[in-house]
């Protein structure tokens, strides 16, 4: 017993030597059997171009990373950490805790590769990060269902509200959604506010600069009423997490799912991908372009990282079409990277047809807003859906909160 | 006689004090302390030597008593604090009902033993599992008693997103296992009741309820002081449930105080506010813990 105690104690103190020299040390959240393989492509292919980097993989649950990284940053920076970005990013930006990376951009040719992402990895100019991944939103819908009723996909707010009358009419619920953590809720508002208000106004209230009592907003809600009232959303969906909420669609019992593109996977493994398809989200406001939310995935240096070189090396990597391609496409992500294979996959041929057409890009309710107000904000929008009498009282709860956060 | 041999026995209790006083005061009256000092402040828990342009630190500010004034106008914490106090008084219940079991199972037949295991089974599986096995109980669609509503007939209540059914179908939920930790207490202590007073009672025509109230239970009194104490500070620290069955939800209404503190401190980057309040339940908690204390002294001089 004695003796393995002391090799177990050798064997963490050499552990800890050999990852001095040569090593780089990255921090990522990528958990999940698909998504920590198509990091392990990127991060292979990193090696064999650059045989003298070592890269160590510290993999953390995509949740608890959230919380995780602010202690890492200060107290054991990695060389690389994977993030968002946005607002998520900017907030460690004003800590300067990340480090400018304009140079990469320069240098790698990301400047011309991923000039659609630019603004979001950008604070006063300069950029903070490289994204590798993004994804969009939309109305996952079964086909079936619709073939079956005789319905075709909603072009505008009015054809949207006949089609979730139609299928309520017959015994489905229109559409499901499951707002136990909040955050679908906010997807419904982010369409809602960017069909109707457009995206100047959405990232302005993201941003604290509108009042959440403010008259452009009746309409938001208003719209939204239209389909709380004749009771399309799923029944009880503050009950069920974003992953129950899946069931009634993948037993035929609810039509529509307004998610982001990582919903595929398990429509894949429950073996209804067949009978699903995808549609924009309508246009509502005649006039108001057609935005989209499209969460960006990200990789920053850390101000604290040791070995910058080639941490430097590994975010440039990523001007590489191939190995961009892999880990987008592994990962089920759209590539940032305008040289990177066109996506194989038809919902995400579909989404990046949509984006790269789109009039521009929100990241998401709680990745644009400040943590604080991301959560006031969905929990008034859940109360909202549930109880759609008591819209005054929830907007003024959440004008109350960002006025503490964002001063008058 | 030198000064050590005068004085050793005066010293001796203080330095075989000191490795745990010291524990005592890394660990729980410094945190304590801190955490007040950090109640006064409005930190977002990043770096407090980060200076501004101007030379003030940046995460770090002096606002005193701004996060209590904060508080005490925070619809949220009126809501936390209200559930504490159902969770408290609700939890109390557990306390009769342990016994009930304990009495129950307090009987000599083979394979007693085992039965009884069965009874501690709930205690011993943690409580996230616990709050999972209970969130599906519930799911109204899938769940059983959404079923059993169903099969009568009924439309099922989703108790766990109706603002009015929520944190009772928690506190419901931690009887499972608390019940069956007072149960253990109340074994124990009925293991060490004096047969002799239960036959002398019995000679005196008692049996019965009046054997229970005035023979078993005067005896059990150390056991229902403990089972009184780890109640009372369980429902306090109510969190685990909470996390896991609503998320605090719907819409933040069956928070406590320790989950407010936890989604405040480190969802919300408000240390300083989360700080304030811990300092609040750490105050509730004081007020239980001095009147316990003064019973137990107050006793203990009785005993004497």
């Amino acid at each position: 017993m004695r003796i393995l105690k002391y090799l177990i104690i050798l064997s963490t103190i050499f552990a800890s030597s050999i990852s001095s020299a040569g090593t780089l040390v990255v921090n990522s959240n990528q958990s999940g059997e698909s998504s920590e393989a198509a990091f392990n492509a990127y991060v292979a292919a990193f090696e064999a171009a650059h045989p003298d980097i070592d890269v160590q993989v510290n993999l953390t649950e995509h949740e608890a990373y959230k919380t995780a990284i602010r202690n890492f940053l200060v107290a054991e920076a990695p060389d690389v950490a994977i993030w968002f970005a946005g607002n998520r990013m900017k907030f460690f930006v004003d800590q300067g805790l990340f480090m400018d990376v304009s140079d990469v951009w320069a240098d790698a040719d990301l400047n011309n590769i991923m000039s659609s992402s630019k603004a979001s990895l950008s604070v006063e100019g300069k950029q903070y990060g490289v994204p590798w991944g993004y994804y969009q939103w939309g109305v996952y819908y079964r086909k079936d269902i619709f073939d079956n009723l005789g319905l075709n996909v909603p072009k505008d707010w009015a054809e949207f509200k006949w089609v979730c009358a139609m299928l309520k009419k017959n015994g489905i619920t229109p559409i499901t959604i499951g707002t136990k953590y909040l955050w679908t809720a906010a997807g419904w508002f982010d369409y809602l506010n960017l069909r109707i208000n457009g995206y100047a106004f959405h990232m302005g209230l993201t941003a604290g600069k509108i009042s959440y009592e403010d008259s452009r907003l009746d309409a938001v809600f208003d719209a939204w009423r239209e389909l709380i009232e004749p009771g399309y959303f799923l029944e009880d969906h503050a009950t069920y997490s974003w992953q129950e909420a899946q069931a009634p669609q993948i037993n035929g019992e609810a039509a529509m799912y307004l998610i982001g593109n990582f919903y595929v996977p398990t429509l894949e493994s429950a073996g209804v991908v067949d009978k699903m398809d995808f549609f924009q989200f309508p246009p509502i406001k005649p006039g108001v372009g057609m935005y989209e939310d499209a969460p960006t995935d990200t990789m920053h240096i850390p101000s604290g990282a040791k070995n910058v070189v080639d941490a430097k090396k590994f975010l440039a990597f990523m001007s590489d079409p191939s190995a961009a391609t892999n880990w987008a496409k592994m990962g089920g992500m759209l590539s940032p990277n305008s040289l990177a294979d066109a996506p194989t996959d038809r919902f995400q041929q579909m989404g990046f047809a949509m984006l790269n057409a789109a009039d521009g890009l929100a990241q998401f309710y709680d990745r644009d807003a400040n943590p604080d107000m991301a959560k006031a904000g969905m929990e008034g929008f859940q109360e909202f859906m549930v109880k759609p009498d008591r819209e005054a009282k929830v907007r003024a709860r959440m004008e109350k909160e960002r006025r503490r956060i964002y001063g008058e | 006689m030198t000064f050590w041999q005068r004085n050793q026995l005066r010293i001796a209790p203080f330095y075989f004090l000191a490795p745990g006083l010291m524990l005592f005061l890394i660990y729980v009256i410094y945190p304590i302390i801190d955490s007040i000092w950090v109640s006064f402040h409005e930190w977002n828990g990043m770096s407090k030597d980060l200076l501004k342009a101007d030379g003030t630190p940046k995460n770090w500010k002096w606002v005193g008593f701004g996060n209590y004034i904060d508080l005490f106008q925070d619809e949220d914490f009126y809501v936390a604090f209200f559930n504490n106090v159902r969770w408290l008084i609700l939890s109390l219940l557990v306390i009769p009902l342990g016994l009930a079991l304990a009495l129950f199972l307090n009987q000599d037949f083979k394979g007693m033993r085992y039965i009884k295991s069965l009874f501690y089974f709930p205690f011993v599986i943690n409580l996230v599992v616990v709050g999972l096995i209970f969130a599906w109980f519930y799911n109204p669609k899938y769940g059983l008693l959404g079923q059993a509503f169903s099969g009568l007939g009924l439309k099922p209540i989703p108790i766990l997103s109706d603002e009015l059914y929520a944190t009772y179908g928690i506190i419901f939920a931690s009887f499972w296992p608390s019940i069956a930790y007072t149960m253990i207490i109340y074994i124990t202590g009925l293991t060490g009741i004096n047969r002799e007073m239960i036959e002398a009672g019995r000679i005196d025509g008692a049996s019965g309820f009046k054997m229970l109230w005035h023979i078993i239970l005067p005896q059990l009194k150390p056991a229902t002081l403990i089972a009184v104490v780890v109640t009372i500070v369980g429902a306090l620290r109510s969190f685990d449930l909470i996390a896991i069955m609503t998320a605090g939800g719907p819409w933040g209404s069956t928070k406590v105080l320790a989950y407010k503190m936890y989604e405040e401190a480190l969802f919300n980057f408000r240390m300083g506010y989360g700080a304030a309040v811990a300092t609040i339940l750490f105050l509730l908690m004081d007020i239980y813990i001095a009147y316990f204390l003064y019973n137990l002294f107050k006793n203990e001089r009785g005993a004497k």
